[in-house]
């Protein structure tokens, strides 16, 4: 009910968003934008799922058992998240980067361009859309290919048990994460910091890399509670809980960190190249900039502090949505912010793509848990997880 | 006040526990429990407090945090201003970026630091202070419990050692204190 009222709503002002603008120079642009906004956002939440089980399953942790087919709920989103994902690249590429990529646009890269930016010029050995393509290929074919795996072995586990399953996901796993360790990076390369294309930085990836996880782990520990009050999980203790919200305060750190490293260090160089990028960002976005780093940084740092607080199910609640609203916030400007610049607002259109994706992702996420059941039956380590006391 | 301490020892960690709980149940009180290890779940049983060290971090860590910002605003902005790559330097404002690092730091360090200590003095066991474990075996793969006679007035010495004798303790052992 919840998220058809989402969808419906999302919808509305996705519709009055765009009867609003429709004769906007921007409209399309502002539209696709936006498009990859949510795309990536609800992706990364189903990727971060996928990644963090495999990190699970290389490290042989015991204490997930419990709540591991609410990861793999998580991670069913991701074929969607992929589909999401190619519509809009695909639609981008066939416009040629519509100012989004501007490296698509023979305007910009061909020297008989009105535009033409040797810079840009000289990216073309990496950015070109056939290479593009043959990466984002890699690495959605290769996630997809991984999420398959899991999900069959996981299924496999119940009926089978033993431990041959066990140590097959230890070796899958690792090989995942050696995977994503590349991916992590290069793909926000080419998806995210091509966008502002001249500004490079070696960071960026896992800047991308450590809010997604943080949102990731948000959204767990949220629809965690939730399936815990509705008596869906009763085998998920207190303690259970408390390690979820250590992982959203950690993973807030992680990126409040790697947030700062990026800042100061190109505030401290002050190379005119790379601090464009922050300064469109602060002139333009700067209460929405700064904002969404206090949100993201001194609510999770201030609030869940102490140890009662991670074990109450309405305080994380309540931190772990304005966190994703930060969050989402956070890849808005960093598309948006350097696709169009000063004319990007948040207005009707973006609250409302943003809020029809929430919907589907949320309705998808508990079709996806139906399918299997919530407490794993042979996981090797589940006796151990029940008895979790921290 | 004199008092009179019975310790029992136990082979085993699990032993311990099931007959802490049954002592406790009968509603003797357990003053310790000495172990080479980490019991996991003991404190409950005994009625161990969760410990406030936890407070006393993020009050060092406010310390440090701090000290740090007062000795930068001194050194870098008030008695000398700094010039470093032409940064700005009027007032402390101005530069923060670049003394976070450093105010991050030294609130690690200060709780840390600041954290081991209190541990070590409220367990009292600062370098060079007396052992207070009743026998050198706790420290290797023993386990001892301590009752004192003080806390279990409504019981009588026999009725202790009885009960104590039925938790599958392995030796009995009795000391008077001051």
């Amino acid at each position: 009910m919840l998220t058809v009222i989402l969808m419906g709503v999302g919808f509305l002002f996705t519709l009055i968003g765009v009867f609003m603008n429709m004769n906007d120079d921007h409209f399309i642009t502002r539209f696709l934008s936006n498009f990859l906004v949510d795309s990536f956002f609800f992706f990364s939440i189903g990727l971060g799922a996928l990644f963090f089980l495999a990190l699970q399953y290389a490290t042989e942790t015991g204490w997930y058992a419990t709540v591991k087919r609410v990861i793999e709920g998580l991670t069913g989103y991701l074929p969607y998240g992929i589909l999401t994902m190619v519509i809009v690249l695909l639609t981008l590429t066939f416009m040629h980067g519509d100012h989004i990529y501007i490296w698509m646009n023979p305007d910009y890269y061909s020297e008989s361009g009105h535009h033409y930016d040797k810079i840009i010029a000289g990216k073309r050995p990496y950015l070109n859309e056939i290479f593009f393509w043959i990466r984002t290929i890699a690495y959605l074919g290769i996630y997809y290919m991984f999420y398959l795996g899991f999900k069959k072995r996981s299924l496999e586990e119940d009926r089978v048990g033993g431990t041959d399953i066990h140590f097959r996901n230890y070796r899958k796993g690792a090989l995942f994460l050696v995977f994503f360790a590349v991916f992590s990076s290069t793909s926000t390369w080419d998806w995210i910091m091509s966008i502002d294309v001249h500004w490079f930085s070696t960071l960026f990836g896992w800047y991308v890399f450590a809010g997604m996880w943080c949102t990731t782990m948000t959204v767990l520990v949220i629809l965690v509670l939730y399936l815990k009050k509705q008596g869906y999980l009763p085998k998920v203790n207190d303690s259970h809980i408390h390690d979820i919200g250590k992982w959203t305060f950690a993973t807030s750190f992680l990126w409040s960190y790697m947030f700062f490293s990026q800042f100061m260090l190109i505030w401290y160089a002050n190379i005119p190249e790379e601090a464009t990028y922050f300064i469109t960002r602060i002139e333009e976005f700067k209460v929405l900039y700064f904002g969404m780093f206090f949100v993201n940084f001194a609510f999770p740092m201030l609030i869940l502090m102490s140890r009662d607080a991670k074990r109450n199910a309405r305080i994380l609640t309540l931190v772990g949505i304005l966190i994703i609203a930060g969050h989402w916030t956070d890849v808005w400007i960093m598309i948006s912010g350097g696709s169009l610049g000063a004319n990007a607002h948040i207005g009707w259109m973006e609250i409302g793509m943003a809020l029809l994706f929430a919907g589907v992702f949320i309705r998808i996420v508990l079709t996806k848990l139906t399918k299997a059941p919530l407490t794993p039956v042979n996981h090797p380590f589940l006796d151990e997880s029940i008895h979790h006391d921290i | 006040m004199a008092d009179k301490v019975i310790y029992a020892m136990y082979g085993d960690d699990d032993v311990l526990k099931d007959g802490a709980k049954k002592l406790v149940s009968k509603g003797v009180k357990i003053a310790e429990v000495f172990s080479p290890f980490p019991i996991h779940g003991i404190d409950p049983i005994i009625g161990v407090k969760n410990t406030r060290l936890g407070i006393m971090a993020f009050l060092y860590g406010l310390t440090g945090l701090a000290l740090a910002t007062i000795g930068m605003r001194y050194f870098m902005v008030g008695d000398w201003p700094m010039n470093i790559g032409g940064k700005p330097n009027f007032t402390y404002l101005d530069n923060i970026l670049a003394f976070i690092p450093i105010s991050f730091e030294f609130t690690v360090l200060c709780a840390a630091h600041g954290m081991a200590i209190t541990y070590l003095i409220v367990n009292r066991t600062l370098p060079g202070m007396p052992a207070s474990n009743p026998d050198p075996r706790t420290t290797d793969d023993k386990f001892v419990m301590e009752l004192r006679m003080s806390e279990n007035a409504g019981f009588s010495e026999s009725e202790l050692e009885g009960m104590l004798k039925d938790t599958g303790m392995i030796e009995l052992d009795q000391k008077e204190v001051k």
